[in-house]
């Protein structure tokens, strides 16, 4: 599959600091793939995930989205190519929730495709299952309806690529797992979508590809199943594990040795 | 996530709260301008009032009364009044509205932060020093620099993060009013006579002294500025998902935030420049309407211009009225309604969510 959005060899230095947060780190997402960024705390996701949404500038390195460098393509045409979808999602007035993932329609406003957009808000809605609560105001949701909103204003938004930052932090199990099959599913529609997480059981289970970073460099990248190995899982996060192959689907699972 | 039908269900309900809110404001505002024309010393019944006006544009009429006094009165001191009050009522309105979309934070009003004493700094240095570099819009531009220094004060201080914190917003503004009073303070200390009264009045806030030219002066400024807010109104729904997030729906953050900035400062000083400092309407009035029509800024913004204006006819009136003989200071009786109703903001907040902590 083709490389969409590409980050080679970006290094990250916060002004002020002279430690660098991110060194040498490349990663390419392709369409059609489920790409999952993962590594333990302060290992650089966050960094990786701002600079591939365009929101930090590296020091060093080149970002580039089908080709042209990502800060060089205009804000507007940006949002009609990738979604981004952050960890937190607060909404300082109270919009109801269907107000919200209608703003996910903004970047397409006054423009053919603004004829779907009662259409794919109520799409986005019902897959994220938060159809019932269109009228009510995002101040009176729990956590976990407010992160499933905010999904469904990433899906509106309808693009090839898609950023989610931790998007099943907030949610309970069945949530969780309906997020990574919308993600599976709109991947094997040929987006490409990257996902950080947390979770390697998820992260083997539903990712074709894994970049594990570790000290604000890629310590490994490739299928999930190579990336994640018991040994290097040890290596990374300092914690012994065991990875074994669930008896019946045969997806690897990892387990701490408690 | 199974396959529900789904039908597309736009917000009707919000939306015909939105007409009716406009028509019922609309109408008040028509009912208490004509009320307020034909109030005061000199009295006039409705009918007079509306035959005057009718005159005034060409169309003769029985219900105009024959004495020319009548005409002058309501079209020389009370209609450049109440026009102006119109005006600064909008103004003040609709620039809360930017302010707390920009601040992300719904405490935001000029007064408040400090952004129109600010403004009052700059117009009464204007007069205090005579200056006339820019004729007759020299008042104007000094409240528009002055307006500006603020509002870039607050906003630089008070934000991180792309949020702001409404503690840090609200003790920015108890520190910008307190240097904004005391160049007011040293201003009065070295000022004659004259210029002491126009700084007093400036601080109080009064509608009294209202000619044509001023409102002539300013009603551009603010068609401009309600303009500005009307065409970012859509920009501004997105800000509320956090500056990030409006990034990655494909808005220009710096430029809009530069924008509304601007904006803000020319709304604050063609509201203070001929009026001075009127609190609490940028806070009271997008409140209520939020309340009443949704927090979506296109509705919101003309429905709070409305209500603005009509809250400043209505104080107007009352300060012209209450106290017979006497024109009460309209920024007092402004403050009046909007200390309460600051407090029953607060209660209520804390009762819901514990305080702004």
């Amino acid at each position: 599959m083709t490389a969409r959005l590409v980050a080679e060899s970006v290094t990250f230095i916060p002004d002020g600091t002279g430690r660098a947060v991110l060194q040498d780190a490349s990663i390419d997402l392709h369409a059609g793939e489920l790409h999952a960024l993962v590594g333990p705390n302060g290992a650089g996701k966050s960094t990786m995930f701002g600079i591939l949404a365009g929101d930090i500038a590296p020091t060093t390195g080149s970002v580039t989205l089908d080709g042209t460098a990502v800060a060089a393509v205009p804000p507007k045409e940006l949002a009609r190519k990738r979604a981004v979808l952050l960890q937190t999602n607060t909404v300082t007035f109270p919009f109801s929730a269907e107000e919200v993932v209608r703003m996910g329609r903004a970047p397409w406003m006054r423009t053919p495709a603004e004829d779907d957009d009662d259409r794919i808000v109520a799409a986005a809605m019902a897959e994220t299952d938060v159809t019932r609560l269109a009228h009510r105001p995002i101040s009176a949701l729990s956590g976990g309806e407010r992160a499933r909103v905010a999904l469904a204003r990433v899906l509106a938004q309808d693009t090839g690529i898609l950023l989610l930052d931790e998007p099943t932090a907030a949610l309970d199990l069945k949530h969780q797992e309906d997020v990574l099959r919308i993600a599976r599913s709109r991947a094997a529609d040929g987006a490409c979508v990257a996902i950080v997480l947390h979770d390697l059981n998820i992260a083997l289970a539903y990712a074709d590809r894994v970049t594990l970073l570790s000290e604000g460099r890629v310590t490994a990248s490739g299928p999930a199943a190579d990336v994640l190995t018991a040994e290097r899982i040890e290596e990374v996060y300092g914690q012994p594990v065991d990875v074994f192959d669930h008896p019946i689907t045969g997806v690897p699972i990892v387990v701490p040795r408690r | 996530m199974t396959g529900e039908v789904v039908v597309p269900t736009p917000n009707r309900h919000r939306r015909s709260r939105f007409v009716l809110s406009v028509i019922v404001l609309s109408i008040g505002l028509v009912v208490v301008s004509i009320a307020s024309l034909g109030m005061g010393q000199y009295a006039l019944s409705p009918t007079d009032v509306i035959g005057v006006l009718l005159q005034a544009v060409g169309i003769q009429n029985d219900w105009a009364p024959e004495a020319s006094a009548a005409s002058g009165v309501l079209l020389e001191i009370r209609a450049p009044r109440i026009v102006l009050g119109l005006l600064v009522g909008a103004a003040l309105s609709v620039s809360g509205v930017l302010m707390q979309a920009i601040f992300g934070n719904p405490l935001a009003d000029a007064a408040v932060v400090g952004v129109s004493s600010g403004a009052a700094l700059g117009a009464a240095l204007s007069l205090t020093f005579s200056l006339t570099v820019l004729g007759m819009w020299t008042t104007p531009a000094f409240a528009f620099i002055g307006g500006l220094i603020a509002v870039f004060a607050v906003y630089i201080i008070s934000r991180s993060g792309g949020r702001t914190e409404v503690v840090t917003l609200l003790l920015t503004g108890i520190a910008i009013n307190a240097i904004g009073s005391a160049g007011l303070a040293f201003l009065t200390f070295v000022g004659t006579s004259a210029t002491r009264e126009q700084i007093v009045f400036w601080q109080l806030g009064s509608l009294n002294g209202a000619i044509w030219r001023n409102v002539g002066l300013i009603a551009p400024l603010i068609a401009i500025g309600v303009a500005v807010a009307i065409i970012v109104s859509r920009q501004l729904d997105l800000f509320a998902l956090g500056e990030r997030t409006a990034r990655h729906l494909g808005v220009r953050v710096e430029l809009l935030r530069i924008g509304v900035i601007i904006t803000v400062a020319l709304l604050v000083c063609a509201a203070v420049a001929f009026a001075g400092i009127i609190g609490f309407v940028g806070l009271v009035v997008p409140h209520l309407m939020r309340m009443l029509i949704g927090p979506a800024h296109l509705p919101l913004v003309i429905s709070s211009a409305l209500g603005g204006a009509l809250l400043i006819a209505i104080a107007d009136l009352v300060a012209r009225t209450a106290v017979p003989l006497a024109d009460m200071p309209i920024g007092m009786i402004t403050s009046l309604v909007g200390g309460p109703f600051f407090l029953w903001l607060l209660i209520r907040t804390r009762r819901r969510a514990g305080g702004w902590g």
